[in-house]
Parts: structure tokens; sequence; C-alpha cells
């Protein structure tokens, strides 16, 4: 009797499992709020990691269509990659003529080459490579290129030399057209901002800046507000606090967005901000994956972050607020380089405005577009591939040779450029004896 | 009259034969009337287009406004990266393509050559290894065929492209990259490629 009691137990254990498992399932997947951890296939590359919980991000509601997940791609990078002028559009792939390339790799799609969830694939760029791709399609190379004889086809994307997507720096009349500069140009320094000021001639910004409503009663005026660029500019308390009208002690977390459209837009396209832009709550440097202050690990990453609530020192912003939470070898040695000691004797007035190189300098640089000059607040903008910063970074002070030499020595990048480059990128050099060898043709154009 | 009612049934049994054969053995497909525009058709249509296009923006934008014309502009490959840059005729020809690609896959083309610039512009099917050199050597002709890529067989055809203007031939007979610099106004230079999946 015993012995057929026992297995029907067991069927009732197995079946109230099964069904508390299915109903615990359910409840984790129709909850929004819900940390979807158990539906994970595995964990995301550090690029995407912060949201990894956010499925809907990439996946759509459905999880039905490749179609979903590619456009969920160029949602987030489409225009990045056409500011880059993305080498290998998919319309590079699409015509009939590529079918026999497609069918090795789908270069159509970015999760041919950048597979989630699979970080152990990942090459330190926060997303996963093969890294023999190019073979694919350019293994006879060496044909066109006598001077790429030899090489292997798992080095072409080593620094200095080619990108899938971004050669804006790489291309090789550029190499040309910076081949004989001085490593460090003079005058060395980054143009000053511009943008706000412009800017300030707009009557709907200035009505913004006046506010609504009136502070209540008993307000004290922060200290040394005066001093700030806002208290100079005219912005009154209620230009923040007057949602409305109506009087608020904490303004919303994106309300600086409502005057520093670019900024914000900047900010949560970056490593910073793309929690926020996800409907998710700040970033905290606990979340990340580089080394960070213990002190510093629960502060929410928002503008006043960094910038303040009140005093707004965008001096304070450019350094002080980066080393307060990096805690990694490149932030740490920063403050015995030869960037931050321009930067002192600025500060001191001993040189120019634009002179010193702040962590803002190199991972918040200022772009022109046409006459406007603002600061770039997606400071993951250029990180990686690292020649995405020599355009917009290193050659406002150093010749393109410099740049792509010490972009290229890793010692260099953990001590904060703190000497010359070990080795040297041979891509100019290769550039001009081409250029040379077909006696400098440079057609009528 | 064996003689003709001979020649009558011989008659029939043609007749039947060649319904059959019209009919292709398929009674409903036959019912079908054959509707829509011929391929060739409309490879040539687009091709007219396309080649106005081409011929226009090489002329009236590039020769007019560039170093050869009021110098006002400076076509480049590299447009982007310079004040008052313009896209190469090829480039700007390339771009619609692309845009074209985007919008639908009903048809496609490309500018392809023997003589690249680009060496990703040769041609690569067996069929436009054929339809490049046949309209290189028979001046004034297009060329038709069937291929098959994937698993899609396609109608392809294949246009002379003609060096219109004084800058076609500059350009390429000056380019570090060109393999042929002997070009002169009126030569096929390449050809365009459409696609018309069947």
């Amino acid at each position: 009797m015993g012995s057929k009691k026992h297995p029907s137990a067991l069927w009732a254990i197995w079946l109230f499992g099964s069904v508390g498992l299915a109903i615990w399932l359910s409840l984790q997947l129709v909850d929004e709020d819900a940390a979807k951890t158990a539906f994970i296939p595995g964990p995301m590359p550090h690029g995407h990691h912060q949201i990894e919980m956010q499925c809907s991000v990439c996946h759509g509601p459905g999880f039905d269509s490749e179609t979903v997940l590619q456009n969920a791609c160029i949602d987030c990078h489409g225009e990045q990659l056409e500011d880059a002028q993305d080498s290998h559009p998919k319309s590079k792939f699409t015509d009939p003529r590529n079918a026999d390339r497609l069918a090795n790799v789908d270069a159509r799609l970015c999760v041919s080459c950048h597979v989630e969830h699979r970080p152990e694939l990942d090459v330190g760029l926060g997303v996963t490579l093969p890294m023999d791709m190019c073979g694919h399609c350019h293994e006879g190379i060496a044909e066109d290129r006598p001077s790429h004889e030899g090489m292997g086809l798992d080095t072409c994307a080593n620094a200095g030399c080619h990108n899938f997507h971004d050669n804006r720096a790489l291309y090789e009349d550029f190499l040309l057209a910076h081949s004989d500069e001085p490593w460090l140009k003079p005058p060395a320094r980054q143009p000053p901002r511009n943008l706000l000021a412009r800017q300030m001639k707009d009557d709907a910004l200035l009505a913004l800046m006046r506010g609504q409503g009136k502070a209540p009663e008993g307000t004290r005026t922060p200290e040394h507000w005066e001093g700030t660029a806002h208290a100079q500019a005219g912005v009154t308390c209620t230009a923040c606090h007057g949602a409305a009208g109506e009087w608020v002690d904490s303004p919303q977390v994106l309300q600086c967005a409502t005057c520093h459209k670019p900024e914000s837009e900047g900010f949560l396209q970056g490593r910073h901000g793309m929690r926020l832009a996800q409907g998710l709550a700040p970033m905290t440097p606990s979340q990340s994956v580089l080394n960070m202050h213990v002190e510093a690990s629960h502060r929410e990453l928002t503008c006043i972050s960094c910038h303040g609530a009140h005093d707004f020192d965008t001096q304070s912003a450019a350094v002080d607020s980066c080393i307060g939470c990096h805690n990694d070898e490149h932030s740490n040695e920063y403050l015995r380089s030869p960037h931050h000691d321009l930067w002192k004797k600025e500060k001191r007035g001993e040189l120019p405005p634009g002179s010193g190189v702040t962590c803002a300098s190199c991972h918040m640089p200022r772009e022109e577009h046409r006459d406007d000059i603002f600061v770039q607040h997606n400071q993951s903008l250029t990180m990686r591939p690292v020649e995405k910063m020599v355009r917009p970074v290193c050659l406002q002070c150093h010749s393109l040779a410099f740049s792509l030499d010490a972009l290229a020595d890793p010692h260099l990048l953990e001590n904060n450029f703190n000497g010359k480059p070990e080795h040297h990128v041979p891509s100019i050099d290769m550039a001009v004896d081409r250029d040379e060898a077909r006696d400098k043709k440079i057609g009528p154009y | 009259m064996r003689h003709v009612m001979k020649r009558k049934a011989t008659t029939l049994m043609a007749t039947a034969i060649s319904a059959l054969i019209l009919s292709g053995c398929g009674g409903e497909q036959a019912a079908t009337p054959v509707s829509g525009i011929e391929p060739k058709v409309y490879t040539d249509s687009l091709f007219a287009v396309m080649n106005a296009d081409r011929t226009n923006y090489t002329k009236l934008i590039i020769g007019r406004l560039g170093p050869a014309g009021a110098d006002s502009i400076k076509p480049h490959e590299y447009w982007e990266d310079l004040e008052n840059g313009a896209p190469l005729p090829a480039q700007m020809f390339r771009y619609g393509a692309e845009s074209v690609s985007e919008m639908t896959s009903e048809f496609s083309y490309s500018l392809q050559s023997l003589w690249p610039i680009n060496g990703q512009n040769e041609p690569k099917t067996g069929l436009e290894k054929e339809g490049l050199q046949y309209i290189v050597d028979n001046p004034g002709e297009n060329f038709y065929g069937e291929e098959k890529l994937g698993d899609v067989t396609y109608y392809t055809a294949v246009y002379p492209d003609v060096a219109v203007a004084a800058p076609c031939v500059a350009c390429h007979n000056n380019h570090k990259d060109s393999p042929k610099t002997d070009f002169e106004l009126g030569d096929v230079m390449g050809g365009v490629v459409i696609r018309v999946p069947m």
C-alpha cells in the first residue's frame, strides 16, 4: 500500500510545484516593475548591462521578429552610425550581388556581429565582435595593397588601422592631409563654448529662465548663488522649482533639459544617462563595471551629481566630479599627468582659457555644429574604438601621427598619457608611400 | 476527300498539340491572361530615369558649379569633410541606389566597371562580367539575361555608362586608383546593372 501512495505524493508535489512556478513566472512577466532575471539567457556585455532588465527595449513587447531587434539597435545607435559616415551601412549588403557574402555573415543585422547575453565574447569594446570578420569580404586585400601582404585578417581592426563603422580619422586621404604635422600644434587649445550665449537671444528661452509663480515665503537663497552662472544670466528660483506655477522642493530629475536640450540628449545617450532614458532609476556607481570609490557607490547619476544643485561649477564638473566616483588607474593617474598640469596652470590664470586638459576635455569634447560650440555630454560617444576620439579630441592639440600612436599604446592609456608612445602605427607612412609611388596624383579636384 | 479529311485531322491534332504546349499543361494557368510590364520594358524605363538624372547631375551641378565651371563647390569622394564639398556623380548614383534599397526590394541597381576606381565596383557575378564586356564590345547596345543569386532568380540588364562630360574623363584618367587612364568623351566607362527578382 505504502509503495502505491508514494508515487501519488510525488506527482502531487510535482504538479503543485509546476503550477506554482508557472504562476510565479507569469506574474514576473506581466509585472512591469518586476525584475526579469529568471528569463535572461545570460548577462549582457558592459555596453548594455545597465538596462538588461528592460527586455522590451531591444525585444519589443512580443519577442516576435528579428526586425524588431534590428530596429531597436537602430533606434538608439542609428544616428551615431550616420554621423560616423558608416563605412559598412546595411545598404551595402542588400544588393543581390552580395548574396554569397551574406551566406557567411548576414551583415544587414547588427546581431550577426554583436551578440548579446554572451559577455565572455566581449573583446573590450562593450560589445562582442568576431575578430576575423574582415576576411569574409577582403581576403584578397594584399593584391590591391601589397603593403598589407602577410598581415593577419584578425589584425585589420588593430588600433590606428581600420574600423568597420567609423573610419573618419583613418581613411587614406585624411591620413595624407595630416601626414606632416608637429606632434603638438601651436596654439594647443580648445575652442570656447558659445551655444548658450547665442541662445540667450531666444525669447522662449528667456521666458523659461524667468520661471512661473513665486518662491514660498521664507525661502532662503542658496549660499554663493549670486556668483553662479545661472544667477548672472537671470535664472530665477522658479525656473527650476516652479513646475507649471506650483513650487516643488525637488525638481524632477531631467529638469535641466528644459533649457539645456543638446546637453541632456547627449547625457541620456551615454552610460551615465542610459538608465534614465529607458525610464529606470538613475545609474549609481555601484552598477558600473569599472572601479569606483566605495563611498560613491550609491550616488545617483543625474545632472546635479556632477554640476551641483545650485553652484553649477563647470570647472568642478570637468574634473572633481569625475574623480569623485571613478577609481581606476587611468582616472587616478590623471592627477599626475601633463594634461592635469596644464589644467592647474589654466585655473591659476597662467595659461589662456582652453589650454588645460580636463577629464571632460577628452570624454565630453566640445562639438562644433555650424557656428555653435557646445559640450557633448555623451561621454561614451568617443570611447570605443579609440580612434573615435582622434578628430573631436586629440587633433585639437596633437598631430594625427602622435594621436594614433598614443591611442594604440595601452601603457599610455593606463598612465593617462604620461610620456611618449613606445610604438609607431605605420598607417600614415603606408599612405604616404603609396601616394609617392603613384606620383602624388590627386585628380582634378 | 480523304486527303481533305486527313488534312483536317492533321490540323486539328496540330491545334490541340499547340494549345497543350501554349497552356503549359496547366489549365488554370492558361485561363489567367499574362499581365504586367515586360521585364525589359521595366528595366529600360528605370535606366532612362537613372541615366537622365545622372547626366543632369554631372553636367548641371558638377560641370556648372565645380572647378570646371563657377568653382563654387568641391566635388570629392570625401565631400563631407570639405567646406562646400559635393558628392561625385558616381557617389550620387550610389546614394540613390542605397535609398531605393531602403524603400523597395522590387529592383536594385549598381554602377560597375571593368576599370573601377573602387575595386568593390568591378563585376562580380558571371552575368555581370559577360554583360559589362558585351556593352564595351558593342557600343550602343544593352545586355539582358537571367541569373540565380542565392535562392532567387533575377532578370538582369546591363546598360552602358558613357563619358558624357569632361569631368568624367578628367577624374578617371587622373585618379591614382584608376586602372585605365586614356578614356575619351563618348567612351563606355562602365555599366549600370539593374536586377529584378523573377
